[in-house]
């Protein structure tokens, strides 16, 4: 059973439907487990025969799980190496699969659900991603179905794991749980009012990290941030796990003081950038993809403050994906250079924001 | 070598990831320090993950030291330590054995602790050794089949077996 690529492509990705509790500032909740096979090396040793057995056992394994109805039988198997480049860069945007995956070289994998709640990438950085996304603020509930994934595959294979250091990777900053716990925040008022610097400083005191969009090294793209666990050993799971939960009410809290604050002191100033970005999103003929995220955000937090009622937030968060290169060109059926992607960005955007949104995006 | 930010020798060497790059600096020592910590606006940035940790771990080493060091080979993936340092990826699961010593501090640098203290396989673990013996044996019945030594090759292959099999009961 194939999963379609373009078929996904019209679709959203149930991490971004915009439900879930907080659903406004808190997009979605993430859990990523880092593992290896125990009788291979890492995948900075492992011979091209090496990472063919192990995406084959891997696979096997998976499938073997699917037969006897143990894991969905709709999780697709894609072979990466054997995409299209619009194919990989489409998934990464997606955020099926990491940036590093879709550049490497060699015999690689993902395993996808439909639903996209979950995926699991073979020989990225270690021979086992596994992840698990949720809409929304849902950290526990995100957190026991990776827990469930992860029993369900160790049942199959020998993970690479010590008494001592628990489960080993190929990068010391992943040992102990492997486990990358995260939460995709939109925080624009802190922006706005220049506090976000600081919010930083203090996640960092308290060992969390504070990423972009799209992971490592990535550009805090419309004023989302991922906050995530720095420490993998010592602390367990569920204390990982509530690290990072534990700061979000503060974070919520900031960004709503911050909300208020604005809508207080400067209304105005505020529904002119929040109509203005409404109005270029839905007049203009040619875009750029930077310029697009940046609309998106103000109009994202205008729908929150009320300041724009005839679309609704799941529409902004299905144009922030919808508008990013590879989706905009799976959706138009054919590559496109940047200026003919500018334009056909534009319209599309001029499409579905229509009637207040009620184009084809909030079917 | 000299510091590629000014003229003094450069004795740090450290590996900082940028956009998931292995990336290599090579500084003296006062530069490092400057690089190591961030002005007080830069540090909203991703902290540079392997950076800081090796150049920690390097802090009191000598030259000297640091080169007997990056010399040091695990015998299982063939990895050396310097190579470590360049890409800040381990080898095989091995290394965390035979670089105990340089690892340690690096990972209460990293995670303020050297112990795991979270879920652990169900079914029953292998040692170490045996973890990294399964990893030897494979790559010598690999070696065999290429050699079609193919005798050899299946004793082999019912080595790996057995010992796989004592996880499962």
């Amino acid at each position: 059973m194939g999963l379609d690529l373009n078929e996904l492509a019209q679709s959203c990705g149930e991490w971004l439907r915009g439900t879930g509790p907080e659903p406004d500032i808190v997009v979605s909740s993430r859990v990523r487990l880092a593992r290896n096979l125990a009788e291979f090396p890492f995948i900075a040793k492992a011979t091209e025969v090496d990472r063919a057995e192990i995406e084959r056992i891997l696979r096997e394994r998976i499938e073997a799980l699917q037969a006897e109805d143990r894991l969905p039988r709709n999780l697709t198997f894609l072979d990466v190496g054997e995409l299209a480049e619009l194919d990989r860069r489409f998934l990464v945007e997606r955020q099926l699969i990491s940036r590093e995956l879709a550049d490497s070289e060699g015999a690689r994998a993902v395993a996808v659900d439909p639903q996209e709640q979950f995926s699991v990438m073979v020989n990225e950085e270690d021979h086992l991603r596994i992840q698990v996304m949720r809409s929304g603020l849902d950290l526990q509930a995100t957190w026991e179905a990776a827990n469930r994934l992860d029993d369900l595959i160790e049942e199959q294979v020998t993970y690479a794991y010590s008494d001592k250091l628990g489960y080993l990777t190929a990068c010391p900053t992943n040992v102990g749980t492997g486990a990358r716990v995260s939460v995709m925040v939109h925080l624009p008022a802190l922006v706005i009012t220049r506090q976000i610097d600081k919010v930083f400083r203090s996640l960092q005191k308290i060992s969390l990290a504070v990423r972009g969009l799209y992971g490592e090294g990535s550009q805090a793209m419309g004023d989302f941030y991922q906050i995530s666990n720095q420490v993998t050993l010592g602390l367990s799971e569920e204390e990982l796990t509530k690290k990072v939960a534990d700061v979000v009410p503060v974070l919520l809290d900031y960004e709503r003081q911050a909300r208020d604050f604005l809508i207080r002191e400067s209304q105005e100033t505020l529904h002119d950038r929040v109509s203005r970005a409404y109005g270029i999103l839905r007049t203009a003929q040619t875009i750029t993809s930077e310029e697009t995220l940046h609309l998106l955000s103000s109009v994202r937090l205008g729908i929150n403050l009320g300041l724009i009622k005839d679309v609704e937030t799941p529409t902004i968060n299905k144009l922030f994906i919808h508008t990013q290169p590879a989706h905009l060109q799976k959706l138009a059926g054919m590559e496109l250079d940047s200026s003919d992607r500018a334009i056909e960005r534009a319209s599309y955007l001029r499409k579905h924001l229509a009637n207040g949104g009620e184009g084809p995006a909030a079917n | 070598m000299k510091c590629q930010r000014c003229e003094k020798p450069a004795t740090f060497h450290i590996t900082d990831l940028v956009d998931g790059e292995p990336k290599e600096l090579h500084l003296c020592e006062q530069c490092a320090h400057t690089f190591l910590s961030p002005e007080e606006e830069e540090s909203n940035e991703v902290i540079p993950a392997m950076a800081g940790l090796i150049a920690q771990a390097a802090v009191g080493e000598t030259a000297e030291d640091l080169a007997r060091l990056d010399e040091r080979v695990c015998p299982f993936c063939g990895i050396s330590f310097l190579e470590f340092r360049k890409q800040g990826r381990l080898g095989c699961p091995h290394d965390y054995a035979h670089f105990t010593r340089e690892l340690e501090p690096l990972l209460v640098n990293i995670h303020g602790e050297t112990h795991h203290v979270g879920k652990s396989p169900r079914h029953s673990v292998q040692d170490a050794e045996q973890q990294t013996q399964l990893i030897r044996l494979r790559r010598e019945m690999k070696q065999a089949v290429a050699e079609e030594n193919y005798e050899r090759a299946s004793e082999l292959r019912d080595e790996i077996k057995s010992i796989e099999g004592a996880r499962a009961s």
